[in-house]
């Protein structure tokens, strides 16, 4: 399979390559908001949102970087256009949609500091992805991050009824599931090589 | 000129940006009032919904509108809702206070059980299982819904099974009426004392088979306070505010199921109820 198409890279990045659970970025909403499935679904929605609009910043970045001859400056430019940018797109969402706003809430401040949104930018540099394989690829990982926190979610709203030993109630539990879930999509690691 | 390069490219970077957040918060700036925060901050931040907005954030907001006063949050001090009256310069708006109030009293020592349950070790799922274990349809399952739901550790349940609200820790928020898969718990006034401490809707020894506490339907407390109380579908039904209430319309109940709230925690059975004399699990 071309590797380089479209199809491949969402695939890759939502499945075979997860964010949360092959690449271990972004655990920290990853256990924080994966109470309910209804706020894991929404921080998923927001994460996606913010990974679209960071991959194409970053891309324009890098073009730029390239241009000046100073890719030395990729990281800390990320970093900077990145968070302003979310900035931005809250103040609009305030303005446009306070009830969006509302819903997001604390969420989207939180994700612009997320280090699978900067993973993202730099694994979309180092592929080389142009404009329109960035979006796909920031919508692939976007998408994996939410079932990953959905599925994290379901699974504890049905652990909360569950009679489990009172030593690894709470964040043991989770951090137990989570590595199970992580084992689960090492299946896919498979997909596509055929 | 490396160094130069890298500065100027992040100077501009930045300044760039900055610019653009500075004329956003010039075109985008929402007004908000001030004093909704102000008032925010004097609301106990429980988000319990008690007094029937989403949380205390949007209740502020509703207080600073002029919607409300702030007598609707039961949860808050009295100082607290002073504090937020004087503030925005309103009545205090008091209203009284309420508490949940169990529609059942019949604890594992005297109720029997017609079938014993294995399974999630909660209200919600042992209801689900033909009504759960107890023989009497209408009665407290006993596992603690309301306990666990309760976020102001009012109620716990005492070695019977039985769910105890500590009225000086309830904020009447409705959570646990909500729970509760036998619609046991209802939001009652201070100042109803009299309480009839049962739902069970058979008549005579069909409930005392069932449980030693339950309302057979016998009707004396009703001919006690006639205009008070009135037997509907084998249960005295109380129509506050029609009459006053006395704590002697409980006395001829003869299994106790009537009781008068003497304490705001603890209640009284009438004087001829017969005692419970097998204490213990069954």
């Amino acid at each position: 399979m071309n590797t380089d198409s479209l199809g491949y890279i969402f695939i890759s990045a939502s499945l075979i390559n997860n964010f949360v659970l092959a690449y271990f970025l972004g655990i920290c909403p990853f256990l924080g908001v994966s109470g309910k499935i209804g706020t894991a679904s929404k921080m998923g929605a927001a994460v996606t949102f913010v990974m679209l609009i960071s991959s194409i910043c970053a891309y324009t970045i890098h073009y730029l970087l390239l241009r000046i001859n100073a890719p030395y400056l990729q990281l800390i430019s990320y970093i900077v256009v990145i968070a302003s940018t979310v900035q931005l797109v809250e103040m609009f969402i305030k303005k446009m949609s306070p009830a969006l706003f509302r819903a997001l809430g604390i969420f989207l401040p939180l994700i612009t500091t997320n280090c699978a949104i900067l993973g993202l930018a730099l694994f979309q540099t180092s592929k080389d992805y142009d404009m329109i394989q960035s979006v796909i690829y920031a919508l692939g990982a976007g998408t994996g991050f939410t079932l990953a926190l959905v599925l994290m979610a379901g699974l504890r709203e049905q652990l909360d009824l569950a009679d489990v030993p009172k030593l690894i109630k709470g964040t043991a539990l989770v951090l137990l599931v989570a590595g199970i879930l992580s084992l689960a999509f090492m299946g896919f690691s498979g997909l596509g090589n055929q | 000129m490396n160094i130069l390069i890298a500065l100027s490219f992040l100077g501009g970077l930045t300044l760039l940006l900055a610019f653009l957040i500075f004329i956003a918060n010039r075109f985008l700036y929402v007004y908000e009032d001030p004093r909704i925060d102000k008032v925010n901050e004097l609301l106990p931040q429980a988000n319990c919904g008690a007094c029937g907005y989403p949380g205390c954030r949007p209740f502020a907001e509703a207080l600073v509108g002029g919607e409300v006063l702030p007598g609707k949050c039961t949860v808050s001090s009295e100082e607290g809702r002073m504090s937020i009256a004087q503030y925005l310069g309103v009545g205090l708006g008091n209203e009284e206070k309420k508490v949940a109030r169990l529609a059942c009293a019949g604890g594992k020592n005297v109720a029997t059980k017609k079938a014993n349950y294995w399974g999630l070790e909660t209200c919600q799922a042992a209801a689900l299982v033909s009504g759960g274990g107890k023989s009497c349809f209408w009665g407290c399952l006993g596992f603690g819904d309301c306990e666990r739901v309760c976020d102001f550790d009012a109620i716990s349940m005492d070695r019977f099974g039985i769910p105890l609200v500590d009225a000086s820790k309830c904020t009447a928020c409705g959570d646990c009426v909500d729970v509760c898969p036998k619609d046991l718990f209802s939001l009652q006034p201070l100042s109803n004392r009299l309480w009839v401490a049962c739902k069970n809707l058979e008549k005579g020894e069909a409930v005392l088979e069932e449980c030693e506490v339950g309302c057979t339907a016998c009707g004396k407390c009703a001919m006690d306070a006639p205009q008070l109380i009135e037997m509907k579908n084998n249960l005295p039904v109380i129509e506050y505010g029609k009459g006053p209430q006395k704590p002697e319309a409980i006395d001829r109940c003869p299994t106790g199921s009537i009781v008068w709230w003497a304490e705001d925690s603890q209640f009284v059975k009438g004087k001829e109820s017969k005692k419970v004399i097998r204490v213990g699990e069954r």
